[in-house]
C-alpha cells in the first residue's frame, strides 16, 4: 500500500516533467479553451483599458481584444481580460500566462528579437512620449527641465528614452521609479515629482484622473516615436496573420466609409468588390484567415463600428481625455493608418 | 543516561519514520534522498523544456550590456550607460543599506518597547502594548503605503521646513549637510578614532585597578577630553573639515546628501513594524529569567538599572538571540517589499532588467542566490554572538 502510494508520487512527478512543454500552437489552445486570454494594463488605463462600475473592462484596447476574438472564436464575450503592470507584462506572455498584450505596448528591435521572442502585428495607435508638468512651475519645453525630478514608469520604453533624452542633452534628473500607475499618479499629484513622464495618450488620461487636471500642461516636445501595437509570442504565424488582419479590417472600414450604423445595408446593397469582400459577400478571405467565420469583419464592425468610431467612442473630442485623431488618422486624411489591400 | 537500565524496547513509532533503526531506516532515508534528486531534476528539465519550447537561450551575457534604466538613488556612482552588473549591485547595495540601517534601528528601539513593557507604570506598559498589538497586526505593505504617504504631506521643496540649520524637510526627503571627503576630515576623523582607542585603554587600565584596590574611579572626563581634544587639534594642524551645505536650485536642492521620501518610508515602516516583534522577544527573554535572580541582585543592594544592564540582560540574551536571528532575516526579506513605494532595491532593479533584458529565469536566480548569501551570513555572525553569550559549562 505504501510502496503504491510512493509509486503514484513518483509517477506523478515523471509525468508533471513529460507533459510540462506546451505542444501545438498558440492558436490551437485558444481555439481548445474557447476563450482569449488577453493582457490589459494594470490597474486602469482611461481610455484604453480600465475597469467599469460594474467591473467590466471597456476601453480601446479592450474592444481591440474583443475584435480579435470575433476573428478567433466569432464571439466578443470570450475573452478574458488579466491586468498586468508594466513590469509583469512581457514575463506574464512569454510564460503563457496571457495569449495576447493589448495594452499600449511599445514596438521596438529588441522586444521583437531573437532574444525576447515576441511578434507586433499592426500599429493600432500611433504616439510619441511627452512630459506633464504643473503650471505654476512656468515651464514651456522640456530643455529647461534639469535637475527636475521626474516620475515614470520601469520597465517600460518611457524610462529608456527618458535617460537618453537627458542624456542627449547633458542634463541632470532624479527618476522616481513605482510600478504601480495609481501609485505613482499619486505621488506626482502630491509634489514628489516636478515631472510625470509617459506617452502622450496615456499622459492625457493620467491627466483626467489628477486632483486639478486643469493645473497641468503637457509640453510641446516629443521624445520618442512609440508605435503601439497589440503584442504577441513568435512562432505562430496564423494568430500574427489574424490579429494584424483585424485591426486592417477596422482601419479598411473606415476607409470605405463602413460604419456600425450602416454595415448591414452596405453588405446586402453594394456591388463595390472591395467591400463585398472585406464583408464577407464575396470570396472566401475568412476562410484562408483561418476566422471562425466567413463574415468576420461585417460581425467586428457590426459589433463595435470601424477604426474611427472606436477611437471617437474612447479617445476623441466628446471623451475627458479629448485627443486629436493626428497620425491617428488614415492616409487618405493625412494621418498614417494605412491597411494592406483586402483580397 | 544510565547503562544498567532494564533492556527495553524503543516505543513503536506509528508512522515509520526517516532515522527509524537499522535497515529500514537506511532505506527509508535512501528514498527521501531519490525523491529529492528526483524533483530536483524534474524542475531543471521543466526549466529547459519550457525555455527550448519559447526559444529562450539562458545564459549570463546581458549581464555586461549596457542597462539604460535610470536609477533614483545610489551609493556607488551609476548613469544609465552603465552595465546591467552595475545596476544589479546599485539595488543589492540600497537592500544592504536599508537592511543594516533597519536591523540596528529596530534593535535599540525593540529592546526599549521590550523594557517599557514590563514597566510598573501602567500608561506607559499599556500604551506600548497598544503599540505592539496594532503594528503586528496590520500588513506591513499597508503600513509602508501609509508611511510613504504621510511623507508626501510634507510640504514642497520651496516651502522646506527647515529645523536647523542646514536641514531641510520637503516631499524630496530629507537633506543633510555632509563635511567634504578632504584631507582635513580624515585628519579630523582619524584624530576621533585615536581618541576613542585610548579612552578605551584607559577604561580597561582602570578595570584592572579597581580589581585590585576595589575603588571605582571615572573614566568618563579624560575620556570625552580625548575623543574631542584630538579632531580640535587635527583640525588647527589640518585646517578644519567644510561643509558641502544644501541649497536650493532649481528645481531642487544641490549639494549635501539626501534621504529620498522612498527610503524615509521604507526604514520607518520596517523599524516599527519588526520593532514590535522585537519588543515581544525581549519582553519573553527577560521574563524567562528566574524571579530569584531580581532578588539576588536586590539583596545586593544594586540599582534597578543596573540590575537590568548586569544581571538580567546577559541572561535573557540566551533566550532572546536565536528569535531575534529569524527577526533579522524577516526585516531584510521585507525590504523587498520597496518595490510598493519605488525604492530601488534589489528586487525593484532585477524586476526592471527582467522586463527590458527577457532574461527572467536568470536574473531571479541571481536575485535569490543574493537573498540567500545575505541571509546565511546575517545567520552566521548571530550564532557566533549567540555562542559568545550562550551559558557557558565550566
Amino acid at each position: 500500500m505504501k510502496w503504491a502510494v510512493l509509486a503514484a508520487a513518483v509517477a506523478a512527478f515523471l509525468g508533471l516533467s513529460a507533459g510540462d512543454a506546451l505542444a501545438g500552437r498558440d492558436l490551437d489552445q485558444i481555439r481548445q479553451r474557447g476563450v482569449l486570454r488577453c493582457g490589459v494594463q494594470a490597474p486602469s488605463n482611461p481610455g484604453f483599458g480600465f475597469p467599469d462600475a460594474q467591473g467590466r473592462w471597456q476601453g480601446f484596447n479592450v474592444e481591440i481584444c474583443r475584435a480579435i476574438a470575433i476573428t478567433i472564436l466569432g464571439d466578443p464575450n470570450r475573452v478574458e481580460f488579466i491586468p498586468v503592470t508594466t513590469q509583469s507584462r512581457f514575463p506574464a506572455l512569454a510564460s503563457g500566462e496571457v495569449d495576447i498584450l493589448s495594452n499600449n505596448s511599445t514596438w521596438t528591435l529588441t522586444r521583437d528579437s531573437n532574444v525576447n521572442r515576441f511578434n507586433f502585428p499592426a500599429i493600432v495607435f500611433y504616439d510619441g512620449q511627452a512630459m506633464m508638468v504643473p503650471r505654476r512651475l512656468n515651464v514651456t519645453s522640456a530643455r529647461q527641465l534639469n535637475g527636475a525630478t521626474v516620475c515614470v514608469q520601469p520597465g517600460t520604453t518611457t524610462e529608456l528614452n527618458l535617460a537618453d533624452y537627458f542624456r542627449q542633452h547633458n542634463m541632470r534628473f532624479t527618476p522616481v521609479v513605482v510600478a504601480d500607475l495609481d501609485e505613482l499618479r499619486r505621488a506626482y499629484d502630491s509634489g514628489r515629482c516636478d515631472v510625470f513622464t509617459n506617452d502622450f495618450a496615456a499622459l492625457a488620461a493620467q491627466r483626467t484622473l489628477l486632483s486639478r487636471p486643469q493645473d497641468h500642461i503637457i509640453l510641446p516636445e516629443r521624445l520618442s516615436k512609440e508605435p503601439l501595437s497589440p503584442v504577441i509570442r513568435q512562432g505562430d504565424e496564423e494568430l500574427t496573420n489574424i490579429v494584424a488582419w483585424t485591426v486592417f479590417a477596422l482601419i479598411d472600414a473606415e476607409e470605405m466609409g463602413i460604419t456600425q450604423a450602416n454595415v448591414d445595408q452596405i453588405a446586402a446593397t453594394s456591388t463595390d468588390p472591395r467591400v463585398r469582400r472585406l464583408l464577407g459577400v464575396e470570396g472566401n478571405m475568412g476562410e484562408s484567415l483561418g476566422a471562425a467565420r466567413p463574415d468576420y469583419a461585417r460581425q467586428i464592425i457590426r459589433t463595435f463600428g470601424n477604426y474611427g468610431e472606436i477611437y471617437d467612442r474612447w479617445l476623441g473630442p466628446n471623451t475627458p481625455l479629448n485627443l486629436e485623431r493626428g497620425m491617428n488618422r488614415t492616409w487618405l486624411q493625412g494621418g498614417l493608418l494605412y491597411a494592406p489591400p483586402a483580397r | 543516561m544510565s547503562s544498567s537500565s532494564l533492556p527495553l524496547d524503543p516505543p513503536r513509532p506509528l508512522i515509520p519514520l526517516p532515522g527509524g533503526q537499522g535497515l529500514r531506516g537506511i532505506l527509508w532515508q535512501a528514498v527521501l534522498v531519490i525523491a529529492l534528486l528526483l524533483l530536483g531534476w524534474s524542475i531543471y528539465h521543466n526549466m529547459q523544456a519550457n525555455m527550448a519550447a519559447r526559444g529562450l537561450q539562458f545564459g549570463f551575457g546581458f549581464l555586461g550590456r549596457s542597462a539604460g534604466i535610470p536609477i533614483g538613488e545610489s551609493i556607488i556612482p551609476y548613469t544609465p550607460a552603465d552595465t546591467y552588473q552595475r545596476a544589479l549591485t546599485v539595488g543589492l547595495l540600497n537592500t544592504l543599506r536599508v537592511a543594516v540601517l533597519g536591523i540596528l534601528l529596530c534593535t535599540i528601539l525593540g529592546v526599549l518597547l521590550g523594557i517599557a513593557r514590563l514597566s510598573s507604570n501602567p500608561l506607559l506598559r499599556g500604551l506600548v502594548g497598544a503599540y505592539i498589538e496594532v503594528i503586528r497586526n496590520t500588513p506591513l505593505v499597508l503600513q509602508l503605503v501609509f508611511w510613504h504617504a504621510i511623507v508626501l504631506q510634507l510640504p514642497s521643496v520651496r516651502q522646506a521646513l527647515n529645523p536647523l540649520p542646514g536641514v531641510y524637510l520637503s516631499q524630496r526627503g530629507v537633506k543633510l549637510p555632509v563635511f567634504v571627503a578632504d584631507q582635513a576630515l580624515f585628519a579630523c576623523l582619524a584624530g576621533f578614532a585615536l581618541g576613542l582607542l585610548l579612552w578605551l585603554v584607559l577604561a580597561w587600565r582602570e578595570r584592572a585597578r579597581q580589581r585590585l584596590s576595589g575603588e571605582r574611579r571615572s573614566t568618563l572626563l579624560p575620556g570625552l577630553l580625548l575623543t574631542a581634544g584630538l579632531p580640535v587639534l587635527a583640525a588647527a594642524i589640518f585646517g578644519a573639515p567644510r561643509w558641502d551645505w544644501p541649497q536650493l536650485a532649481g528645481f531642487n536642492f544641490e549639494g549635501g546628501v539626501t534621504l529620498s521620501p522612498e527610503f524615509f518610508a521604507l526604514l520607518l515602516g520596517l523599524v516599527l513594524y519588526t520593532a514590535a516583534f522585537v519588543a515581544e522577544i525581549v519582553r519573553a527573554g527577560i521574563q524567562a529569567v528566574p524571579k530569584g535572580q531580581w532578588e539576588a541582585a536586590r539583596a545586593l543592594g544594586l540599582p534597578r538599572g543596573r540590575i537590568m544592564r548586569l544581571v538580567i540582560l546577559p541572561q535573557a540574551l540566551r533566550v532572546i538571540i536565536p528569535p531575534l536571528t529569524s527577526q533579522y532575516l524577516n526585516l531584510t526579506k521585507n525590504s523587498s517589499l520597496a518595490v510598493v513605494i519605488g525604492y530601488p532595491d534589489l528586487v525593484s532593479v532585477s524586476n526592471t532588467s527582467i522586463n527590458q533584458t527577457g532574461q527572467a529565469v536568470e536574473v531571479i536566480l541571481i536575485f535569490m542566490t543574493v537573498y540567500l548569501l545575505i541571509s546565511l551570513f546575517t545567520s552566521l555572525l548571530m550564532n557566533l554572538y549567540n555562542r559568545a553569550v550562550a551559558l557557558k559549562e565550566r
